[in-house]
Parts: C-alpha cells; sequence; structure tokens
C-alpha cells in the first residue's frame, strides 16, 4: 500500500508505512531473474529448509524471520513484494552444520518471503512464508 | 481421557427460567421477580479447585450499563459459532428465556426496557462481593484477572492506571495478564508490574532487542489447591504492538508464540502440574484455534474480544471460557483434578446486577477514596441522551456515530474515522451525559484527534486492510476489535471476498457521489498509533459537540451494507 | 566514517566440547537503503554495513551478506558447534570501507 506521507496520520493501527525502503516494487520476472543469478537456472525444489517469520509483522521496518537449513552451504533470502528483492545471503561454515541463523529484514508491504538454499551436493531447497504488513486495525 | 459423562455443567440456563413470561412488559415482569444475591450467587461446590476470572474491566469501578452486540460476524470456520451468535438465536442456543435477567446481561434486544427494569450492572464493590462470596465457600480459590484493566476511564487516565492498581490489589488476585497496559508506556508499566503483589504473566512478551522472554514478566506460575498443582500460563495480546503505539513501548515484542507455549506446558506437565490454565488475551477466536493446535491445556479463560457466554466452550478436551467486559460478569470455574488430569468441571458465568448484589462496603470506600479527587470534573453535565447511546457492533455503534459527527464538525471534515474498540459503557434515553461518560468512551493515552487529506485510493486501501484484521478467515491473522467506524462515508462490504476486494460502493454521504480513487477528502480521525498526532483530545471534541446538541439523538444508520456473511 | 556504530555480542561463556549453542550479535547501525527521498525529493545515498562474518578459532561459523532489506540495527542469532575452548571473532563491513570488530572467550566446562 503507498501512504503519502500526510496520510499516515490514520486512525488506531494507522502506523506509518516501511520508512526503511522507500518506494518502488519490482516485476514477478524480476523474481525470477533474481532467483536464476543465486541458483543458475537450476531446479529448486521443496523440504529440508524452513522459514518461519510471524504471520502479522509488529513492524515493516523490523520483520524476525529465522532460516534453518541442515546440510545448507549457503541459503538466499528473497522478498518479493520489496523494491530489492534480495535481502541476504548466509553462508554456513563447518561449525554451523543445521545452516541455523536468525535476523530481521524491512517488508515494504505484505507479501511472501523465500528461502533458498544451496545444499552441500549442489541442488537447490527453497521455504516459503507469507507475512502480513498492515496499517490497520484496533484491538479490543 | 476425560469422558463427556464425568463433566457436570450448569450454566446460565437454569437460573433463567426465572421470571419467564410474556414478552413486552419488563418493567413489571422485574417486579414480579424476587431475584436475589444468593440466587445469583447460587452454587453448589465442585471438586477441588476454584477459579474466578475477571477480564477486560476497563478501569469501570462503579456501576454502568453495558449493552453486548446485536452484529457480531464471524468468519471462516467460526461463522456461525458462539461468540458470533446475537439476540434471539443467542437465547434460543442456551435457553435463555426472554425478559429474563439472563436476557438483559448476555444478549441485546429490548436492551433499553431491561435495563430500567434490572438496573445498571459492574461495579468493583459488587464483584468484591461475588468473590468474597466464592472465597468463603472455597478460601483458597485462584482470582485471575485477563487484563485491560488498567484503562478507560477519566480517573485511570489521571493516575496513569494507580487507581485501579489500587482497588485490584484489594481483590487480591493471583496472577493477571496484559493489552491496553502497555500503552500508559514502558516506564509506567515497568514501575507498576515490579510493584504487584502477585503474579504478571505473559509467556509472549519479550524483549525487542535481543528477542528474549522480558525480565518483567513470568511466562507461568504453579498454585497448590485442593491438593493438586495447578499451572496458570500467561497470554498477553499477541498483536498489542499492531493494534496500539507501539512507540509507547518500542522494549517489547509480542506475537502468538505457540512453540513457546507448547514448551511451556510440557514443561509445567513435567514439573508435577496436574491442571494447565492459560489466562489469555488472544481474543475468542485465537483461543479456539490455539486450543486446537497446542495440546494439554485444561482451561483457557478468554479474554480481550470481550464476549460473555453462559457455558464453556470445549475445544477436544479444552475448556474455553469467556467472561464478558467492563465488570458486568465475574465467572466462576470449579475443577475436579485427580490423579493429574481433569475429571470434570462445573462452571458458572455470574451477571454483576449491581441493584440485587450488595457493594462490599471497604471496596466502595476504596473506590470513592480513588474517585475524590476528580469528582467534581467527572460529574459535570454536559448533555443528555436522546437515545440509546452504544459501542458494540461490528461495523457501528451509535456512541461512535456520535464521536464521528463530531470529528467531522470539529475538524469541518468530509469524512470521519474512529476506531473500532470495544469498550466503553452505554447510557440510556434520558440519562445525563456527564465529563466522566464521555471520557468512559474515549479515554486513552492516545487520545489526540487529526485532520489529514487522503485520496479516494488511500481511503480504500485502509478500510480493506482494517477489514482483513477483522474478517481474515483465519483466527491468527485476526486483531480481535470491531470494524474501523466511518462518518459521512457509506460503503458495502462482502465478507465472502479476498483481502483487497471486500469493499466496494464508496459513497460520500454529503453529495450522495462515489469515492474517486483520485481526488483527496478531508479526513478526520483520533487514536492515531503514528507518534506527534498533536490535535484537540477526542474528550474535548466530542464535549463540545454534545453540549452545542444539548439532547443527542443518533438515529440508527444502516450506512454499511454487509453482504456475504 | 558512520558515527556511534556498536557492535554487541552475546556468547555463552562456558560450554561442553562439542555442544551446540546459540550465539547472537547486534551493531547500531541505521542501514541507510539508498531508496529513500529526503525533503527535497533527492535520494539519500546508501549507507549500509554489508558483511558480516563469524568465525571461532580461526573457522567460520557464518558469513552474511546484507542487502538494503537488512532492517536498521542489524542483529544475527545462529548456532556454532565449540569443539573445543577458543574465541569467536565477529567483523562487520561497512560500506564506507569501515571495518567494526569484536571478540568473545569461550572455555570449556569441567
Amino acid at each position: 500500500m503507498r501512504l503519502t506521507r500526510r496520510s499516515t496520520l490514520v486512525l488506531c493501527g494507522g502506523a506509518a508505512a516501511v520508512a526503511g525502503l522507500g518506494f518502488g516494487s519490482a516485476s514477478a520476472s524480476a523474481l525470477a531473474d533474481e532467483i536464476e543469478r543465486f541458483t543458475g537456472g537450476a531446479t529448486v525444489a521443496t523440504g529440508l529448509v524452513s522459514l518461519t517469520a510471524p504471520e502479522i509483522a509488529e513492524n515493516g521496518n523490523t520483520v524476525p524471520i529465522r532460516i534453518a537449513a541442515p546440510g545448507a552451504s549457503a541459503v538466499a533470502v528473497f522478498a518479493e513484494g520489496n523494491p530489492l528483492l534480495r535481502v541476504a545471503t548466509f553462508r554456513f561454515g563447518a561449525l554451523n552444520p543445521a545452516g541455523v541463523a536468525s535476523t530481521r529484514i524491512r517488508l515494504a508491504k505484505t507479501q511472501n518471503v523465500i528461502a533458498i538454499a544451496e545444499m552441500a551436493d549442489g541442488t537447490f531447497r527453497q521455504a516459503s512464508t507469507f507475512v502480513k504488513v498492515t496499517v490497520g486495525g484496533c484491538g479490543g | 481421557m476425560i469422558s463427556r459423562r464425568d463433566f457436570l455443567q450448569i450454566g446460565m440456563a437454569a437460573s433463567s427460567l426465572v421470571g419467564a413470561g410474556g414478552f413486552g412488559n419488563w418493567s413489571r415482569l422485574a417486579a414480579q421477580q424476587r431475584l436475589t444475591q444468593d440466587h445469583l450467587l447460587q452454587f453448589e461446590a465442585f471438586g477441588n479447585v476454584t477459579l474466578i476470572h475477571v477480564t477486560d474491566i476497563h478501569a469501570q469501578m462503579v456501576p454502568i450499563y453495558y449493552r453486548e452486540p446485536s452484529v457480531n460476524i464471524g468468519v471462516g470456520a467460526n461463522r456461525g459459532l458462539v461468540p458470533h451468535v446475537t439476540g434471539a438465536d443467542f437465547r434460543k442456543l442456551y435457553g435463555i428465556a426472554d425478559g429474563s435477567h439472563s436476557h438483559y446481561a448476555l444478549s441485546s434486544d429490548d436492551f433499553t426496557a431491561l435495563a430500567r427494569a434490572y438496573g445498571k450492572v459492574g461495579g468493583l464493590d459488587r464483584v468484591a462481593t461475588v468473590v468474597n462470596a466464592i472465597r468463603a465457600d472455597r478460601p483458597d480459590a485462584i482470582l485471575l484477572d485477563g487484563g485491560d484493566t488498567w484503562h478507560g476511564s477519566y480517573t485511570c487516565h489521571q493516575t496513569a492506571g494507580q487507581d485501579m492498581v489500587n482497588v485490584m490489589n484489594a481483590l487480591k488476585p493471583d496472577a493477571m495478564t496484559f493489552h491496553w497496559e502497555f500503552t500508559l508506556g514502558s516506564a509506567r508499566v515497568t514501575e507498576l508490574v515490579s510493584g504487584l503483589p502477585y503474579a504478571a504473566l505473559a509467556q509472549n512478551v519479550f524483549d525487542a532487542e535481543w528477542d528474549e522472554p522480558s525480565n518483567l514478566f513470568q511466562p507461568y506460575r504453579m498454585f497448590e489447591r485442593g491438593g493438586a498443582q495447578i499451572a496458570v500460563i500467561g497470554q498477553a495480546f499477541p498483536y498489542t504492538p499492531i493494534a496500539n503505539p507501539a512507540w509507547m513501548f518500542p522494549e517489547y515484542a509480542f506475537g502468538l508464540r505457540l512453540e513457546r507455549m507448547q514448551q511451556l506446558v510440557d514443561e509445567v506437565r513435567a514439573a508435577g502440574a496436574d491442571c494447565v490454565v492459560l489466562l489469555s488475551h488472544n481474543g475468542f477466536d485465537v483461543d479456539r484455534k490455539m486450543a486446537g493446535e497446542v495440546s494439554g491445556l485444561d482451561v483457557i479463560l478468554s479474554g480481550h474480544t470481550h464476549d460473555a457466554l453462559p457455558e464453556p466452550v470445549l475445544v477436544g478436551q479444552t475448556l474455553i471460557l469467556a467472561s464478558g467486559s467492563n465488570g458486568k460478569f465475574v465467572a466462576r470455574v470449579d475443577l475436579d483434578i485427580r490423579d493429574g488430569r481433569m475429571m470434570g468441571y462445573l462452571t458458572r458465568l455470574i451477571p454483576i446486577l449491581s441493584d440485587v448484589i450488595a457493594p462490599d462496603a471497604a471496596m466502595t470506600a476504596l473506590i470513592d477514596s480513588q474517585r475524590a479527587p476528580y469528582m467534581a470534573q467527572m460529574r459535570e453535565v454536559v448533555g443528555e441522551a436522546g437515545s440509546l447511546l452504544f459501542r458494540r457492533g461490528s461495523f457501528n455503534g451509535s456512541w461512535d456515530d456520535l464521536i464521528c459527527d463530531a470529528l467531522l464538525s470539529w475538524h469541518d471534515a468530509e469524512i470521519a474515522l474512529s476506531p473500532g474498540v470495544r469498550w466503553g459503557p452505554s447510557l440510556l434515553p434520558g440519562q445525563q451525559i456527564t465529563r466522566e461518560d464521555i471520557w468512559n468512551v474515549t479515554a486513552m493515552s492516545y487520545g489526540a484527534t487529526y485532520r489529514t487529506e487522503m485520496t479516494g485510493e488511500t481511503l480504500s486501501a485502509l478500510l480493506e486492510d482494517v477489514a482483513d484484521n477483522i474478517f481474515n478467515p483465519d483466527p491468527y491473522y485476526q486483531q480481535g476489535g470491531d470494524m474501523v467506524r466511518t462518518g459521512g462515508l457509506s460503503y458495502r462490504i462482502d465478507l465472502s471476498q479476498p483481502p483487497g476486494q471486500r469493499i466496494t460502493d464508496m459513497t460520500l454521504l454529503a453529495s450522495g457521489e462515489r469515492i474517486d480513487p483520485a481526488r483527496s477528502y478531508a479526513v478526520a480521525g483520533w487514536a492515531s498509533v503514528s507518534e506527534g498526532v498533536d490535535g484537540p483530545p477526542i474528550w474535548d471534541v466530542v464535549e463540545r459537540h454534545i453540549r452545542e446538541q444539548g439532547t443527542v439523538v443518533v438515529p440508527p444508520r444502516d450506512h454499511v451494507r454487509v453482504i456475504g456473511r | 566514517m558512520a558515527t556511534g556504530v556498536k557492535p554487541r555480542v552475546k556468547v555463552p561463556k562456558t560450554a561442553t566440547v562439542g555442544e551446540v549453542i546459540t550465539v547472537k550479535t547486534l551493531i547500531s547501525h541505521k542501514m541507510e537503503s539508498g531508496l529513500r527521498k529526503d525533503e527535497v525529493d533527492a535520494i539519500i545515498p546508501r549507507s549500509i554495513i554489508n558483511r558480516f562474518v563469524a568465525e571461532f578459532n580461526g573457522q567460520l561459523v557464518i558469513e552474511v551478506a546484507m542487502e538494503p532489506g537488512i532492517s536498521s540495527n542489524p542483529y544475527f542469532q545462529f548456532e556454532s558447534v565449540v569443539p573445543e575452548a577458543g574465541t569467536f571473532r565477529f567483523t562487520w563491513y561497512d560500506d564506507d570501507g569501515s571495518i567494526y570488530e569484536t571478540s568473545k572467550e569461550i572455555t570449556i566446562a569441567s
């Protein structure tokens, strides 16, 4: 959702738009291209890798995500609704064989976040999770 | 396994038969009734453990009127299930007689007539009488406060929650969880919570910086009662930083935290808990879903959505109780806990009919002492209610219609927006409106109003976004409030549609013209969660509007057309 | 050079041989994305930390290539096996060439 600076002063639940990223978003084909830059065009299967994030972001500027990719050498994280699709690329050393890491990312709007893992044998696995970034709502 | 045969239940059904009769002349019927305190409190102690649940009091210390909703829409799997059943359907479901005190307390129609017959509800001095009576019966009953306690009145606002802390301390709860309390700001929350003589429970409140459980709260507390170990886990409102201004409590992160919930249930079981109780501020539909996903919870004492149900809802082997709001009810839950499991239960939702239940004198004195410094200000008469003023309803209520009118007038705006909160008592036609009454429906720490320009497109996106927080079929995406109220604007909402496609036919009421996505509109509102809003406070805006009107008549409005229910 | 950049880390003081521990790191940094505009509609230049490395006794634990989608005050939490007593070394690389470093010792519990 695009909110102008003025219109972010909305009702209960009217949080400001995600300030850290500015505006604009990438196209669907751009996501495919960006993923291909990581996978080299290899087939991506599901399973073996997990990505967790809250159902609803408390703040789109700082959304906690956790990846667990046992046996992965690297994991790239993409935010399909962000102006810049690639968010981070993790490389795991021998001391982190479970491929477990958490960080906090910016999400410009409600969208899917995708983690693609390059496994030790050179194959690719992916997991995705849907995160809602809301501006409205008022509880109780 | 608990067998159903072992369960003993009495809800309101039996007691509600008293006074059954013809429909219509409630005053006469009520006069014929002999409703007594003993009757309301009648309860044969059961099992070996008693829980007492109060929740969502919203700082209502003295008796008030509180009308339950006539429109309470459930979506997805919860469509048509309690608590999304209202009026005559609700009474039929529970066998509540028309005109009975249960009709008055639990449903909405004929509210004015029944309110005149049965009188006000609530008052923490009456609640004290009930709690004392239960403790006389079961001295070690566990009193649990579901939160939204330190918010919602003139005195609570002026004292930053101190009045309610003082009064609740006198009730001697054993534990509490939290939501609106956070809007007092982190510093005040720390001050009040660290001074509590009882457990502050919230397994899902975390330190935002390091993502570790907050030191200020405990996840659970174990109680030994009747030879059994009872674990009470706390769950604060998971979406507090979304529904309320996160900048007031940036140190904390919340969320559902289901994994930790399951770990804690397993942990307390391993530590010898015979019974696991969740003191929850999730809201009813979230609790119902959670009950099916977290195993090992025996009882969920549900808060946040202000629902009042005369009987527990059973999900698998988990009981869920919804105990109302605004001091209107006290729930008693007797449990038979033997050999590490719940063998049976007996519950009662006790309506606090303030003309029937005698006030506890010590508590009355304590409440009076909290209110005394503010009485002159609070009791100033501002106008008169020419029609019933109430808040609850999925889309609107007459109090909010009035608030929207006041916003439109003060800010010379085309459209007004008012948050869909569920707290705030009702006023009967003919009642004087005092300053206290206005604060009862507006008091909050971010009550500033604003006037802004918004395009039709933004307005539409905003309504869609809020609608999805209320009507998403998955309860975990719901925040438990009601739909944002609109003034000067009508629209159609189709609940069967996906997010972003529910709202159509947005129309500016002043001109009858469709909202133009490209045009800019003057929009007034209040309770923004953004920092730095500094317009006049909503209570001043509403007070001036009521003074101008003298007697305020708010006719029923139908500016929201709902389909796909 | 970015000012006020301060790394903080949490590492257990001791572990048993082969234990998997959790490490947490935070560094104060505004992570200016390069996508925002100022009041006069001019692009605010990108200024982020673009790389983070955690090593134990010279062995890689985790390395992260960071984009502007990482939140301000970057936070990482990850697991590490502790094969022996030694030193965790953490390094952050800023767009402006600055390098921020900190380290933590861990001993083996007897």
